[in-house]
């Protein structure tokens, strides 16, 4: 049997009436022995006997592609193969795609493109080889820069903005632009494939395996059911391995036309190229306003970029559409095609740059009626949707306004710029709001209890989010178990499919799918307890009903019960808006000499429903407000104008934010629960945490110095320009 | 080539290819894959191990160049049970998705021997005496290990947790 559950309306929280209490709290990661000891397996570590080894070669230039010398690098020692098949593919699939992306070696799009795959013996063996193969490539590049094609795309229009812009009080009309960025999860993309007979198995790095399961069996031209994938660890993705990458495609080809398992791990400097980036942008915001702030138009229009046949735009204005009032409005994105590395999702696509360059927008409103940027917020919070007219599933930004602000200390600033000064430093503060919409994809589970315990099987995958932590206290507090007497088995196909991790929608999606998995078991206990399911408490291994107690064990009889949860987004996720909201402060020092602007403290307040985990949501926190001190200060994946290669594609080159770079960071959740988004009442929180963060450093520069720097990141020769 | 070493207290012998670095010999020939591979180029830190007490990034160095050192892995970390600094690591959720942690584990033993030794960095404000484990010191003598899920306020909390039950017993 199975629970099915269409999320159409609001769920009762069964979760506040139950027992085992683990729900929530700050558990430790059951998987943390095995990453702290070295014992996690990610997609590179386990040999199969008689692997051997793969080499992608990049296409150095444009067009058609030609090997030189591919007979003088078959014959070199160690070398068995040069494989150049049709079926390779261009690019990393889209995520969710669930078809092949484009495929081919005869053709480069783009500088870097994976052309050959080059197998031997030893790695060594095969990277010499790969160096070593000489291609030629006759074409001319193609557009590389967006402003030299026709974008596609028109924006949403309501109103006049125009006549708004004209009649306002205020009004604001800027140019912000963001770089191209790189996702870098610490593991490169990898892939081992081996055949057993029509049947192929692939370890393999990568986030939502049911749609990558189709992705490669699209590519390959076989049956998904003779696919089986396998990620039980991951280490990173932040929206890189949403779709199978090229490792995976050519190691299974080459495991085939070899008949030995091979191990395809892709360089760092090939993860720069092949996997998507986050588009570069270039947004022009105008605000109108009246004389109190109030907001009476706005408009949003970006420019992004992605290759030919790539389904993708960078969805730049997703939560301007209902983040403020404001009757008139042009919002939306154009894309450019160009021959540049294709973009796609990287943490929180859309809102991580374009709520991050809204909200500087906004500072500057703030700025330009004189008032107070909280509260120029607080005056623009509307009531319902103002694009769909739709009403919100639960609204926090207020909320996460003022407590925020009461937490960092917010009172206490300076109203001007430039009031405070230590030796060479200006200092300031800045803050800026967060907004990411709330989704529900589908997701299966299966739980199975037996007197030692509950298992819990999905393809669910865990790249760092917490999915074995959050998934064995929902199943541990339905079933009344402690954690260590719940195994939660995530990352193969054989499973039944989850959601996939991605999106900020993994925990609620595929956590709804156990909590509806344990329900079922709930129910089969209860007949046995002769009561009502609603009647019945589970604790530590006891059921109880009215004044019967009995141990779930001896319930079982020395059998198992089986739950099978099946959960969908349904109208819930249509008929009212949905969406997290937070609050993000910064405290930043600027030289004066050098133009350098070192991050101080850091805080944010997050409302997004029921913390699954309080650790573990904690630290996602972290990593998105670290991710958006990056995008504030030093990350920028540079094409080089001629070609649209990507110039700097190593981590000496590319810079992430390091220990150094950050501050102490300060979290606090709102206690909040959202009817709408499923029994368990969580939202997403992988990725609020970026949304907006770079803003509240931006804007802090401003305030330290009276420096606003609107093209992104805020290096130290723009800040300086701006001193001088 | 042959050669001789000594891995997380145990000596072996392998005969390898002389391209073959420490990081491939350790992962590809002794199977021990806690050590990972997130660069190839001294960029990330997550190859991290320590040889001769010394910590290195060992995606630069070549195997065979370590004839008869002592080189210890993540997976030497422990006996049996977790050591301080790794349980400290799963209590503060000093990492998330695992990949760079092996790296962190032993770049934070050996950083703490060389605080303990005596050693400047590069924010300290002389080139000799007794240096405290102050957030900048530490932050700035772990800035070699990047860390994508940015876990770096875990991953402080628990060294400096470790330092201290290190100093207590």
């Amino acid at each position: 049997m199975t629970l099915d559950l269409k999320v159409d309306g609001q769920s009762e929280d069964r979760a506040e009436t139950y027992a085992q209490g683990i729900l929530g709290t700050p558990e430790d990661r059951p998987d943390g022995h095995a990453k702290v000891s070295g014992a996690a397996t990610y997609a590179a570590d386990d040999l199969p006997e008689g692997c051997v080894f793969g080499m992608l070669v990049r296409a150095p230039g444009h067009g058609g592609v030609t090997v030189l010398n591919e007979d003088e690098v078959r014959g070199t020692a160690g070398v068995l193969a040069v494989i150049r098949d049709p079926r390779m593919i261009r690019n990393a699939a889209q995520g969710t795609a669930n078809a092949a992306p484009v495929q081919g070696v005869d053709q480069a799009d783009y500088i870097g493109q994976p052309v050959a795959l080059v197998v031997a013996e030893t790695a060594e063996a095969a990277q010499h080889a790969a160096q070593s193969l000489r291609l030629r490539t006759d074409g001319e590049a193609g557009p590389v820069n967006p402003d030299d094609v026709e974008a596609e795309g028109e924006p949403d229009t309501m109103g006049d903005l125009d006549a708004a812009m004209a009649d306002a009080a205020h009004a604001l009309d800027v140019v912000y632009t963001t770089p191209s960025m790189t996702s870098a999860p610490m593991e490169p993309h990898a892939a081992v494939a081996w055949w057993e007979g029509d049947r192929l198995t692939v370890r393999s790095a990568l986030q939502m395996l049911k749609y990558n399961r189709n992705e490669l069996a699209d590519s390959l031209g076989i049956d998904p059911e003779h696919v089986r994938l396998l990620a039980p660890f991951v280490g990173g993705g932040f929206g890189s391995k949403l779709g199978i990458s090229a490792d995976a495609v050519a190691a299974a080809i080459a495991a085939q036309e070899l008949g030995r398992p091979v191990r395809v791990v892709q360089h760092r400097r090939q993860v720069f190229e092949t996997v998507t980036r986050r588009s570069e942008t270039r947004q022009r915001i105008r605000l109108a306003a009246d004389d109190r702030g109030r907001l009476t138009g706005i408009g949003h229009e970006s420019l992004v970029s992605n290759l030919p046949d790539e389904a993708f735009s960078e969805p730049v204005s997703q939560a301007t559409y209902f983040a403020y009032a404001g009757a008139h409005r042009v919002i939306g994105e154009r894309l450019a095609r160009l021959n540049r590395p294709a973009s796609g999702s990287v943490r929180a696509p859309g809102e991580a740059v374009g709520v991050t360059t809204f909200e500087c927008a906004m500072d500057e409103l703030a700025s330009e009626v004189g008032i107070d940027p909280v509260e120029l917020r607080l005056r623009n919070i509307p009531d319902k949707d103002p694009h769909s007219g739709l009403p919100f599933s639960s609204h926090t930004l207020a909320r996460s306004l003022n407590e925020g602000a009461a937490r960092f200390g917010w009172a206490d600033r300076p109203s001007s710029p430039r009031a405070r000064r230590e030796g060479e430093w200006w200092i300031g503060t800045g803050m800026a709001a967060a907004f990411r919409v709330n989704m529900m994809l589908e997701a299966e589970a299966r739980i199975t209890l037996t007197p030692d315990g509950a298992v819990v099987e999905t393809d669910m995958t865990d790249i760092g989010t917490g999915t074995y932590a959050i998934l064995t206290q929902i199943a541990g507090e339905a079933l009344g178990l402690p954690v260590d007497r719940v195994d939660v088995r995530l990352g193969d196909t054989t499973y039944p499919p989850g959601s996939g991790s991605g999106g900020s929608f993994g925990a609620a999606t595929t956590g709804n799918a156990v909590w509806l998995a344990a329900q079922e078991i709930r129910q089969a206990i209860a007949q046995r307890m002769n009561c009502a399911e609603s009647d019945l408490t589970l604790k530590d291994g006891t059921a109880i009903c009215g004044n019967t107690s009995r141990a779930v064990v001896e319930l079982l009889d020395g059998a198992s019960l089986e739950g099978h949860g099946h959960v969908t987004g349904g109208k819930a996720f249509q008929d009212v808006r949905q969406s997290t909201f937070g609050a993000h402060f910064a405290e930043v020092a600027v030289s004066d000499v050098t133009g350098e602007v070192r991050v101080r403290r850091m805080h944010g307040t997050f409302g997004a429903g029921r913390i699954l985990n309080e650790k573990t949501a904690r630290s996602q926190c972290h990593g998105g407000m670290t991710w958006g001190i990056g995008m504030a200060l030093t990350e920028n994946m540079v094409h080089d104008r001629r070609d649209g290669h990507i110039v700097n594609r190593d981590f000496a080159e590319y810079h992430m934010a390091v220990n150094a770079d950050v501050p102490p960071l300060d979290v606090h959740f709102l206690d909040e629960r959202d009817p709408w988004a499923g029994p368990l009442q969580a939202k997403g929180i992988g990725e609020l945490g970026i949304c907006g963060a770079g803003a509240a450093v931006i804007n802090a520069i401003h305030h330290a110095c009276g420096v606003r720097v609107r093209d992104l990141p805020a290096t130290p020769d723009r800040v300086l320009a701006g001193l001088e | 080539m042959k050669f001789s070493f000594t891995v997380n207290r145990r000596s072996r012998s392998l005969d390898l290819d002389p391209r073959v670095s420490l990081l491939d010999a350790l992962r590809d020939h002794l199977g021990l894959t806690g050590t990972k591979k997130g660069c190839d180029h001294g960029q990330c830190g997550a190859c991290t191990v320590l040889v001769n007490g010394r910590r290195i990034n060992s995606c630069l160095s070549l195997a065979v160049a370590h004839e008869g050192d002592e080189v210890t892995t993540v997976e030497g970390l422990s006996n049996g049970t977790l050591s301080p600094l790794q349980a400290a690591f799963v209590e503060h959720d000093g990492f998330q998705c695992g990949f760079c942690t092996p790296g962190q584990l032993c770049s934070a033993t050996g950083m703490l021997g060389e605080i303990e030794a005596g050693w400047p960095s590069h924010i300290s404000a002389s080139l000799d005496g007794e240096y405290e484990l102050s957030q900048d010191e530490l932050s700035e003598r772990m800035s070699g290990n990047l860390c994508r899920c940015s876990c770096y306020p875990g991953i402080n909390a628990a060294i400096r947790q470790a330092a201290e039950t290190e100093r207590d017993t």
